[in-house]
């Protein structure tokens, strides 16, 4: 760690191969933020069409606004921020994206979307939210920066394997781009890719490809998160004065680690029904075209739904855990409170990591699956709230009593509380067969789990981006913007999720590419679509705010402070941005529970004591 | 060599051949266990039990070679408990993984669309 | 920058970080392959009875329960000169060591060579493919599946054998503890196998 040791490392192997943990989290997460935006513009353009079926879309403006952000960046950024500079690059790719969207007959013929490319829409932005936007930002950046920053080691434990998972999440973000500009274009049998549907469509073979690459990339870093936690821990950081976000990493990576081989499975099968005529999902006499298709059949369409949510049940915690210990952090730095039920958090964290490999099969009670096995689905479901709602109510009443200090991250983090409540009771419904029979395949169940990653997760990435966007450069991002950011994006997601809940109840079914124009039963509900497609646009406008704060914030020189929120875990006890070699000057060693707010010591109240301080104790 | 010294059965003998070749017999052993085993189970196929029968004889005995692989080659028996407990809650969702999906199925069998 | 416990044991856990990981890359194989077999029990017990042209045919007959059973013997053997190799290590004894290696190389090799001449091939001459029926899909998917991780380890085995054999110069513990996280993988790769063989030619 001294300074004589290290040569100077070359601008490739510092900025783009580099071995360390922070810059890989940096890559994982500006990687994973544009996937962010890429998702979201293709549900900008379903929305649009939803709204206004068999309208011409206003693809220009799309293109407008994206080149005007990107060159904004490069004179913001100036000559000096070559790397900053480099970001619009994120934003002229989207921009031409969109506009190679519009043209081709087989995508937008004169600006008026096909249902195929619809359908094209709706899979890959469920794909890219969740396998290559939301995880890989959860995990990857948050995980990675700073996840070994809070157990106070040097790096993960595997920095090699490290920076190959991320090249290989990369190379499967690539693929699934590329899959857009194939013949036939990209998936579009939905983000499940249920078969028979998956093995016959057009787009599905490269989508498969690009899954086990994104697979192999978490399974990598499932092993290098969980070795780290538990070998690289500082001295006297035992396991329960582990940060909770490092336990919400720790169970995430289990999760990881052990669901995704079902999934890999299942994507090789398919992709043998693909390209090898292998039928293992097909069954005989599948008719495509009027015409019987030639496979030998006796394949079960079942077996692929059971590989594929053994995976992506655990796969919804996956999304939501990482998020808890990030409102945790947050919540208890600004209540200026210790955590109200640490232990309580931590068993929780366990049984609901348990239970999510046995409560999988709620997705598919509409499959005719029989009462007996619905019967333990559901019984599990049920208890799998439990622990979630022992979540909220901790986080609840640590809050009470807390001097609260309304900074950015923390409006982010108390709109989640209520946000995911509702997300997760709606949730109830759908854990139950009679009632799910009747919602599975409408809006409901869209209004339902993305109040679950979208004011769930996404709102708690804001407040981990807000809270920890000082370690990584030293200044804190601008109030008065991150607040407008808070805002807009808080409003602008409840008016796309909440009428989906409506029209989900009104019978609405999901997946039609003109918002069911032709059923009666949802002509009152019709009208919310328009309200839905202006409150996306409204959440991107807001995220502009967001772009600037953020290119604003680093063009800023000289850090100021170290430890701006005065927070006690040990990611603060370095400098802010952390040494690039080995985190720390010297090995933190720790002294206590990582939520030393307001504590009495010695006869008075300390407003904070971090983990790594020794205090003399008197009687 | 300071290991074999420190154990008491070897000190009298020439220790470096002994302790080398007691623990390769031990191995070796094993090895001559499995094949062994290996051939009682094609043997056990050759009749003609019920299905049921045979799919539980040779399911037995590939435990039987899996679990003498798992506790000797791989040193199971004497292995760090952290890493038991991990294996114990992967054995479990390997089970779950079996069973789950084969009581959805049963469901289903015989019914012609399954095909 | 050093990474700690990367050679030694971390004093409370008792583990180095390269044994840990390898356990819990196999922990993922066991979901792995488990999803194989739970894949294989399904459209087993889905397929129609015999006289349907779907039926699953009794296995022993499509399949050389011989040849199978010979690379079983392969297997074990190469899974003993494997763990003979790691404790002509501990033993100090390179010479030894090279030996075993090159015998668990040789054995691996020829486990792969009786399997693609002797089986595959003749399989698909006969126009027994993937596309045939179930039966022959999931054969070939889970000893496909399975010759991938052979060639994974002989790859890695063939390193340590020859240009990685070097560090035994500079880490003779390191390289030693190399070598136990191959054999422990190596070992795991056999056992698939055990599972593989009686639910593939002899069921």
């Amino acid at each position: 760690m001294t300074e004589e040791h290290h040569e100077e490392l070359g601008w490739w192997r510092k900025y783009i191969f580099s071995l360390d943990h922070k810059v890989i989290g940096l890559q994982y997460g500006l990687t994973a933020l544009s996937f962010l935006l890429l998702g979201f513009m293709l549900m900008i353009l379903m929305r649009w069409q939803l709204a206004y079926p068999g309208e011409v879309i206003p693809w220009l403006t799309f293109v407008l606004i994206f080149i005007f952000i990107g060159f904004t960046i490069i004179y913001l950024a100036g000559k000096n921020r070559p790397y900053l500079a480099l970001n619009s690059f994120i934003f002229f790719g989207i921009a031409g994206l969109i506009w190679y969207f519009t043209t081709g007959e087989e995508r937008l013929p004169g600006g008026i979307m096909l249902p195929e490319f619809y359908n094209q829409l709706g899979a890959m932005h469920g794909t890219i939210m969740v396998f290559l936007g939301v995880v890989p930002l959860a995990v990857g950046a948050f995980g990675n920066y700073i996840l070994p920053l809070q157990i106070g080691a040097p790096d993960m434990a595997f920095p090699r394997l490290n920076m190959a998972s991320y090249w290989v999440y990369f190379i499967g973000g690539v693929l699934m781009i590329i899959s857009f500009f194939l013949p036939g274009g990209a998936a579009q049998s939905g983000w499940t890719s249920y078969s028979p549907l998956a093995d016959i469509n057009t787009g599905q073979t490269m989508w498969l490809i690009a899954m086990l690459f994104l697979i192999m990339s978490s399974l990598l870093g499932a092993i290098n998160f969980i070795v780290t936690t538990v070998q690289l821990r500082a001295e006297g950081m035992t396991w329960f004065r582990l940060p909770f976000f490092v336990w919400t990493q720790l169970i995430t990576a289990f999760l990881l680690l052990l669901a995704f081989p079902s999934l890999q499975i299942g994507a090789i099968m398919q992709l043998l029904d693909r390209i090898a005529g292998a039928s293992f999902f097909i069954p005989a006499g599948i008719i495509q075209g009027g015409k019987v298709l030639e496979y030998a059949g006796g394949g079960n369409p079942l077996l692929w739904q059971h590989l594929f949510w053994f995976l992506a049940h655990p796969e919804v915690y996956v999304l939501i855990l990482p998020a808890i210990g990030i409102i945790t952090e947050v919540i208890t730095n600004n209540s200026r409170k210790p955590l109200w039920g640490y232990p309580a958090m931590v068993y929780s964290l366990f049984i609901v990591g348990f239970l999510s490999f046995v409560v999988y099969a709620h997705h598919m009670f509409i499959t005719g699956m029989g009462t007996a096995v619905a019967t333990w689905f559901q019984t599990t479901t049920m208890i799998i709230s439990i622990p979630s709602v022992v979540f909220l109510a901790v986080l609840v009443f640590t809050l009470w009593g807390g001097s609260i200090r309304f900074t950015t991250p923390m409006l982010f983090a108390l709109a989640w509380i209520p946000m995911f409540g509702i997300g997760g009771l709606t949730g109830l419904p759908l854990g139950l067969a009679p009632p799910d029979i009747h919602l599975h395949d409408t809006y409901y169940v869209i209004g339902h789990f993305h109040y679950i990653v979208a004011p769930g997760s996404i709102i708690a990435f804001f407040a981990g981006l807000y809270y920890w966007f000082p370690k990584i450069c030293g200044h804190k991002l601008n109030d008065t913007l991150g607040k407008i950011h808070f805002w807009g994006t808080l409003i602008g997601m409840n008016l796309v999720f909440a009428p989906m809940l409506v029209q989900g109840m009104a019978g609405m079914s999901r997946r039609l590419y003109d918002g069911g124009m032709e059923y009666d039963h949802v002509q009152p509900v019709m009208f919310l679509n328009e309200w839905m497609t202006w409150g996306s646009w409204m959440i991107g406008i807001f995220q502009i705010f967001f772009i600037l704060n953020m290119v604003l914030t680093l063009r800023k020189k000289s850090p100021t402070e170290d430890n701006p929120w005065e927070a006690t875990t040990l990611e603060w006890a370095t400098s802010s941005p952390p040494l690039a070699h080995g985190n720390f000057e010297t090995e933190p060693v720790v002294y206590r529970p990582p939520y030393e707010y307001n504590v009495p010591v010695n006869g008075h109240i300390e407003p904070y004591l971090p983990q790594h301080k020794k205090v003399e104790m008197r009687d | 060599m300071d290991i074999s010294v420190s154990n008491p059965l070897l000190v009298m003998s020439d220790p470096h051949n002994n302790l080398a070749s007691n623990k390769n017999l031990h191995y070796v052993l094993i090895g001559a266990l499995l094949l062994v085993l290996t051939v009682v189970t094609v043997w056990t196929s050759t009749f003609s039990f019920s299905i049921g029968v045979s799919v539980g004889i040779a399911l037995i005995i590939a435990t039987v070679k899996g679990s003498l692989v798992a506790s000797y080659f791989m040193h199971l028996i004497t292995e760090n408990k952290l890493i038991l407990i991990i294996l114990f809650f992967t054995v479990i969702f390997f089970i779950a993984l079996i069973f789950l999906p084969l009581s959805d199925t049963m469901n289903t069998v015989g019914s012609p669309n399954v095909y | 920058m050093e990474i700690p416990f990367t050679i030694n044991e971390r004093p409370d856990t008792g583990l180095t970080n390269p044994k840990f990981g390898i356990w819990l890359f196999l922990a993922s194989e066991v979901m792995l392959f488990g999803s194989l077999f739970t894949s294989y029990i399904i459209l087993r017990i889905g397929s129609p009875v015999p006289p349907h042209i779907l039926a699953w045919p009794i296995q022993s007959q499509e399949l050389n329960v011989l040849i199978g059973a010979i690379n079983t013997a392969i297997l074990i053997a190469s899974s003993v000169t494997m763990i003979l190799s790691w404790v002509a290590l501990k033993e100090k004894q390179f010479k030894k060591f090279k030996l075993y290696m090159g015998l668990t190389i040789v054995l691996a090799v020829l486990f792969l060579v009786v399997k693609i001449w002797l089986e595959y091939l003749p399989k698909i001459q006969h126009g027994h493919v993937m596309s045939t029926n179930n039966f022959f899909a999931m054969y070939y998917l889970m000893t496909g599946l399975h010759a991938l991780h052979i060639i994974g380890g002989i790859v890695v085995l063939a390193y340590f054998w020859g240009p990685g054999a070097k560090m035994w110069e500079s880490n003779p513990e390191q390289f030693t503890n190399r070598i136990e996280v191959a054999g422990l993988y190596w070992h795991f790769v056999d056992l698939v196998w055990i599972f593989l063989f009686p639910t593939l030619y002899l069921l």
